[in-house]
């Protein structure tokens, strides 16, 4: 009896959600009618006539805008990948002295997270930008011959020159990220047994060499999910960076709808966009979670 | 499979999301008549350019498109008081009139086919308000004169505007390669030029003369010689709705002809006895509603322009309120003067 029941309940919330997709399909279709907007993805082959600061391919004002859209996705891919690097790694040494007997570095740590997780990231990265990069004016901050330069058109390494555009935001969101990301690590840490530190400490294994090999291992799969969720943080947060002028793919939608007047077709390639950036990650991150869980069965 | 089904399951999420955005209004019915019925004038502006519409410290909105916004107002709802604004980002504004979150726009907006055309952004425009013309703006000291001084350079510029376009088409014509940096909004366009991101910065020539007015030096900075577009600024709603459309066009057309005769906030009412004391001046009887029921065609009360007048003066004392010798955003009149006096204001007859 209480199995029928369950049966019909299901095919009652499906009929209901079904119901409900399709008037809010109908409702959508009915409006883009009235409004007369539409439907029409034509305009993505027209040229795009607006130049960009920074593009990883070639690019000029009469390329299409279909790929004005492209360059603008890796502009934000490569700002999302490179921060998902530098975010984890400061995020573990933050969390690593946020656990630390040390109380001075401990003590350093918690004031680090609390300052950056209580102040918000657009504040954040406009300090960046505005105060960090452009407050340099003329000034050089560093500068070793070749090799590294800071200055208030960006930063040069090797060669390699990245925009202060470009760095701010790659600052702003690895700080702000690694503030969450170093809580996640603590408390993957603190979920490991204090039995686990006093045995590799009576085995004489040193703090770090502890850490390493004993508690870390241990911690892993209560961290990647938390860690997770933070990148997917990241790369939904990446979008600020219209905020400073950095030309990733919302800050090229925003142009395209102006010009065009297609903010529905704009959103639901940025949105799909995103989609795509985020399955990414959380797929990512479920193979090393599969790895993790299945090597620590043979430990 | 997995993959397959969390991608779908994503897909129907984002469809809810869009489909959720889109609200049942009633098409038929007129803008204008919304207006009368809610008792309230909804006015998309920006907020944030001085002399235009700015937020002022007590609260309300100062400017020559604020004040196109209240004569819209007295003239709609017959109270220049009854306006809410609201301040839209140059990439929002058109969804705003679109959706019907704003009645019209006020808001430094350029006139083009493009976004006049049912193909395009679909918007009716008003007449000019404001002629305009895109400059560039550079520091004193950099020795920069004119377009070609700055090949190669950094240009700070507003993102989603026409700007953006015009500055690509005059260096692109002149085989000059540019770095632009886009912002979103002016203010940080002002940001990024004052702390040196670029070498000039570009926006409509009134624009960057009201942002200059709150520079620590405004005479360390020149605006050059270059007109890089025309920029004529007008209100726009959305173009499939004629009525309100009729209303706006005559609106202003009444404040450029109100200035045109004499008629000014001071001696409105004077003129009103004038006309109804004299039958023999038909022009005058017509214009301000005594006779021939003109308001009426427009959808508007006949007396319209005495409403707007009485509240907001004509053309010309906007102009000198906003962006006069005397105000905060000097402006020199060049062609927005009448056509009478060699600017190229005028106004179709009120028949």
């Amino acid at each position: 009896m209480n199995k029928h029941r369950n049966i019909f309940l299901q095919y009652f919330i499906f009929i209901v959600f079904i119901s409900l997709f399709g008037i809010l399909i109908n409702n959508l279709a009915i409006n883009l009618i009235r409004t007369g907007i539409g439907i029409n993805f034509s305009w993505l082959l027209k040229p795009a006539s607006f130049a960009l600061a920074e593009y990883p391919l070639p690019y000029s004002a009469s390329d299409t805008y279909a790929w004005a859209l492209f360059i603008g996705w890796l502009n934000s891919l490569k700002v999302i990948f490179i921060s998902l690097i530098l975010s984890t790694f400061i995020g573990t040494l933050i969390g690593f002295a946020r656990t630390s007997t040390h109380s001075l570095i401990g003590l350093i740590a918690a004031g680090y997270i609390t300052i950056i997780r209580q102040t918000p990231l657009l504040l954040q990265l406009m300090f960046w930008y505005f105060v960090g990069f452009l407050g340099l004016k003329d000034n050089i901050l560093i500068h070793i011959e070749n090799i590294f330069k800071v200055s208030n058109q960006g930063i040069e390494l090797y060669g390699l020159s990245f925009s202060s555009e470009f760095s701010a935001l790659l600052f702003g969101l690895s700080i702000f990220t690694s503030a969450y990301i170093a809580e996640v690590i603590r408390g993957g840490i603190l979920s490991v047994s204090r039995g686990q530190w006093e045995a590799f400490r009576s085995l004489g294994l040193s703090e770090i060499k502890g850490l390493i090999s004993i508690i870390i291992p241990q911690a892993l799969p209560a961290i990647i999910p938390g860690l997770t969720s933070q990148y997917l943080n990241l790369a939904k947060n990446s979008t600020l960076a219209i905020a400073v002028g950095y030309s990733d793919i919302y800050s090229i939608n925003d142009t395209i709808i102006n010009q065009t007047g297609r903010a529905i077709e704009c959103f639901i390639i940025l949105l799909t966009s995103f989609l795509f950036f985020n399955l990414i990650i959380s797929n990512s991150m479920e193979i090393v979670n599969k790895i993790i869980v299945s090597s620590k069965k043979y430990n | 499979m997995k993959i397959m089904r969390r991608f779908v399951s994503g897909i129907v999420g984002l469809t809810m999301l869009l489909t959720g955005c889109a609200t049942t209004n009633q098409a038929n019915n007129s803008r204008l008549d919304l207006i009368k019925k809610r008792n309230e004038l909804i006015c998309g502006v920006s907020g944030k350019i001085p002399g235009f519409s700015f937020l002022e410290s007590d609260g309300s909105y100062k400017g020559l498109d604020v004040d196109i916004c209240k004569a819209f107002a007295a003239a709609f709802i017959g109270d220049a008081k009854k306006i809410q604004f609201r301040p839209l980002t140059a990439a929002e504004r058109f969804t705003a009139i679109k959706t019907g979150e704003i009645d019209l726009l006020s808001r430094n907006t350029t006139f083009t086919l493009s976004r006049d055309s049912s193909e395009g952004n679909g918007l009716s425009f008003a007449p000019v308000v404001f002629h305009d013309g895109q400059g560039l703006m550079v520091k004193q000291e950099s020795g920069l004169n004119n377009l070609e001084d700055l090949a190669n350079k950094s240009i700070c510029v507003g993102s989603g505007t026409t700007t953006e376009q015009n500055i690509n088409d005059a260096f692109e014509s002149a085989s000059l390669p540019y770095t632009p940096i886009k912002y979103q909004d002016l203010n940080q366009v002002v940001a990024g030029y004052l702390q040196g991101r670029c070498s000039a910065m570009t926006s409509d020539r009134s624009q960057l003369a009201a942002a200059r007015s709150g520079f620590k030096d405004p005479l360390d900075h020149i605006i050059l010689d270059d007109v890089l577009s025309k920029e004529p600024l007008a209100p726009a709603s959305d173009g499939q709705d004629q009525k309100l459309g009729d209303a706006m066009r005559w609106v202003i057309f009444a404040l450029i002809s109100a200035e045109e005769q004499g008629i000014t906030k001071s001696n409105i009412y004077e003129k009103v006895q004038l006309a109804k004391n004299n039958p023999e001046l038909k022009p005058l009887r017509r214009f301000l509603g005594i006779d021939g029921g003109l308001g009426e065609k427009i959808g508007l009360s006949n007396d319209f322009v005495v409403k707007v007048i009485s509240s907001t003066g004509n053309y010309g004392e906007i102009y000198e309120r906003n962006l006069g010798k005397n105000s905060e955003v000097p402006i020199p009149r060049g062609l927005n003067e009448l056509y009478t006096k060699g600017g190229i204001h005028i106004s179709p007859p009120f028949n």
